[in-house]
């Protein structure tokens, strides 16, 4: 054989590129993260905290409040959920083998969004010392539950044979979101007003909610989820030369595809469990991503991550000052940002969609 | 050493596809399998790359292939299939690499560069593969094959070339091209399967070959045993008239007519 040394890398890398581009992403998260520590109902600015680090003054006990109790439990949960979205849509892209794919498509998104319904309505049947123990947590318990319920019938009705038919699960998560629409319908019809409301705003995600006990119930599911997922990179890379090539380079696909649904199911339930629907997140950053950097999924996953946990955090910033002081749900900032940009994306690169 | 399926019978439905096909192939050597349209010749190399479920026995290099770890099969064998798709836009070099990340003996740098090269694709590194023409892909696809197992023998052990129909789309130098890689790699140690259509080729460049017919193995031969005008009727259902190449001692094969 020739020498192998003689021939040099290829002149642009897009895999060392794409690592590159981590941080710089990991800079995108620093700046998103202050940016959303410092701005709320009271101003406490980078400029004044670092003044009063500085000369040794103590600070407030309002500012403490309300930086640690309040707006660095929304930073975090916000960081887990928009990292959870946008690594689960890369995943789920990449197993599809379609950039349209979102992280619902495991059936997480109408499992739970049922189990909310469900909640929200037939919550206020319950007894009064059953509100009491259980309360506010009610609404996100069962969204998590009817999230793994559906990925577990999906997994189950598409698994035949200890080999998983994507095409199956696609077909039959469609006709899971259907029956959960429909019994969502027929809950909402016997809802009283505040539920619809509730229900609405549910459906419209929001990190207002937000506090370190639910940091605590969701970043340890979110943060082994993503640890999976993250390993999934070269596999799914295979993936993308199709199932019987994947396996001839030495992937274990059935492996493979067990452990991107359960970080995906374990991923997404965490973070709509917390924060309601909160859409595009999963399939705009990972198509940024690809225009940016590549399709590579061992960057594109650690991208996503910091890329859709730096964006959830900016949506939320800006969903908490256009209409000061109430906050706008955050699943229609990052509608009103996200589905514009995806239309441009399609137009731009109708190659993307195509193949 | 030997790459050796027994008895191999594969279902679809309710129709056999493969009954009972057994094939020797050794290492050092080309072996052609030929046959028409919906033989099994496909489903013969899915059973052998186990991406088929099938009945019957295959042992790559004396050990059964089941209970082996896909990483473990990859370091021994590269199957280049018959049509290729690709989600996601990668680049040339990018889908060669996928061959070689099995993080084996292969893995050294500069092999994706040498094997895009030795397919004659100098300078396609980071052209997207979706561009390409029908031909250049399937030479990308072929040499991700070659990245995998760049090495005829390794650990004293031969590699496999399993590769199905690889000269399909390829001009026709292309196709010389492609069939001097496998005669090379068989000549170096290794061990080579293809699928072929072209029967001249395969008389000039396969030790041996295999002729499938209607899922079953009809004959297996050099060259000259296995194409003759009696048997290649009775496979293809059509009349051939066998010659010899005036150049060398090769059969020859001319269309004559469409029936038998
Ligand atoms: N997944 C499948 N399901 C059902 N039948 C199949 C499937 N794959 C192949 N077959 C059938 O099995 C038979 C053998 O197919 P195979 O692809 O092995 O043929 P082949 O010899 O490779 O043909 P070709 O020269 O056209 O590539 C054909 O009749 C085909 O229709
Ligand atoms: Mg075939």
């Amino acid at each position: 054989m020739a020498m192998i040394s003689e021939l040099q890398a290829p002149p642009r890398d897009r895999l060392s590129r794409a690592r590159t581009l981590h941080w710089a992403l990991v800079g995108l998260l620093a700046v998103c993260s202050l940016a959303s520590l410092q701005v709320g109902a009271t101003d406490i600015t980078l400029t004044t905290l670092l003044g009063k680090l500085a000369t040794g003054e103590t600070l407030g006990r309002m500012e403490r409040v309300v930086l640690l109790d309040i707006r660095l439990p929304r930073l975090a949960l916000g960081a887990l959920v928009g990292a959870a979205l946008a690594v689960s849509g890369a995943a789920m892209q990449g197993l599809f083998r379609n950039p349209l794919a979102d992280p619902g498509i495991v059936g997480v998104g109408a499992g739970a969004g049922l189990g909310a319904i469900l909640a929200i309505v037939l919550g206020a049947l319950l007894p009064a010392w059953a509100v009491g123990t259980v309360g506010n947590q009610l609404v996100p318990v069962a969204a998590f539950l009817g999230g793994w319920g559906s990925t577990i019938l999906l997994y189950r009705v598409s698994t035949r044979g200890g080999r998983t038919s994507v095409a199956t699960m696609l077909l039959a998560g469609i006709a899971l979101g259907a029956l959960a629409g429909a019994l969502s319908g027929i809950l909402v019809y016997i809802a009283d007003d505040t539920q619809l409301r509730d229900l609405t705003f549910w459906g419209l995600g929001s990190l207002a909610g937000a506090s370190w006990a639910k940091v605590l119930a969701a970043g340890p599911l979110i943060a082994l989820s993503l640890g999976a997922a993250l390993m999934l990179g070269r596999g799914l890379n295979g993936l993308a030369l199709g199932e019987a090539t994947a396996a001839h380079i030495g992937i274990d696909v059935q492996r493979m595809k067990n452990i991107a649904i359960l970080a995906v199911a374990g991923a997404t339930g965490a973070a709509v469990a917390v924060s309601g629907g909160i859409g595009f997140i999963g399939i705009v950053v990972p198509h940024l991503l690809r225009l940016a950097s590549g399709p590579d999924h061992r960057a594109l996953l650690l991208n996503s991550a910091l890329l859709g946990a730096s964006l959830l955090i900016l949506a939320d910033v800006i969903a908490r000052v256009v209409i000061a002081p109430a906050e706008l749900p955050i699943g229609i900032v990052t509608a009103v940002l996200g589905a514009p940009v995806f239309l441009w994306i399609l137009l731009r690169r109708r190659g993307l969609v195509d193949t | 050493m030997s790459l050796h399926a027994t008895g191999i019978r594969v279902r679809y439905g309710h129709r056999d596809a493969l009954r009972g096909v057994t094939l020797h192939a050794r290492a050092g050597e080309v072996m052609a399998i030929v046959g028409p349209n919906g033989s099994g010749k496909s489903t013969l190399l899915g059973a052998i790359t186990g991406t088929v479920p099938h009945e019957g026995r295959v042992m790559l290099n004396g050990r059964d292939v089941i209970g082996q770890k896909p990483w473990a099969l990859a370091a021994q064998r590269a199957v280049l299939p018959q049509t290729s798709q690709l989600a996601f836009p990668f680049s040339v070099i990018e889908i060669v690499r996928m061959g070689l990340q099995s993080g084996t003996a292969g893995d050294r740098p500069g092999v994706a560069l040498h094997a895009l090269r030795r397919v004659g694709l100098d300078g396609y590194a980071d052209r997207p593969f979706q561009d390409l023409s029908g031909g250049e892909a399937q030479r990308v696809m072929l040499a991700r094959v070659l990245a995998q197992v760049w090495a005829p023998v390794a650990h004293g052990q031969p590699r496999w070339l399993l590769l199905d129909e690889p000269v399909a789309s390829l001009d026709i130098a292309h196709q010389l091209q492609v069939m001097q890689i496998a005669r090379d790699f068989a000549d170096a140690g290794g061990g080579v399967i293809a699928v072929m259509h072209d029967l001249n080729l395969s008389a000039l460049f396969a030790d041996r070959i295999a002729v499938l017919a209607d899922g079953q193995c009809i004959a297996t031969g050099t060259p000259r045993e296995v194409l003759t005008d009696a048997m290649l009727s009775r496979a293809y259902g059509c009349t051939l008239r066998v010659s010899a190449l005036p150049t060398a001692d090769v059969p020859f094969i001319l269309p004559h007519a469409a029936t038998a």
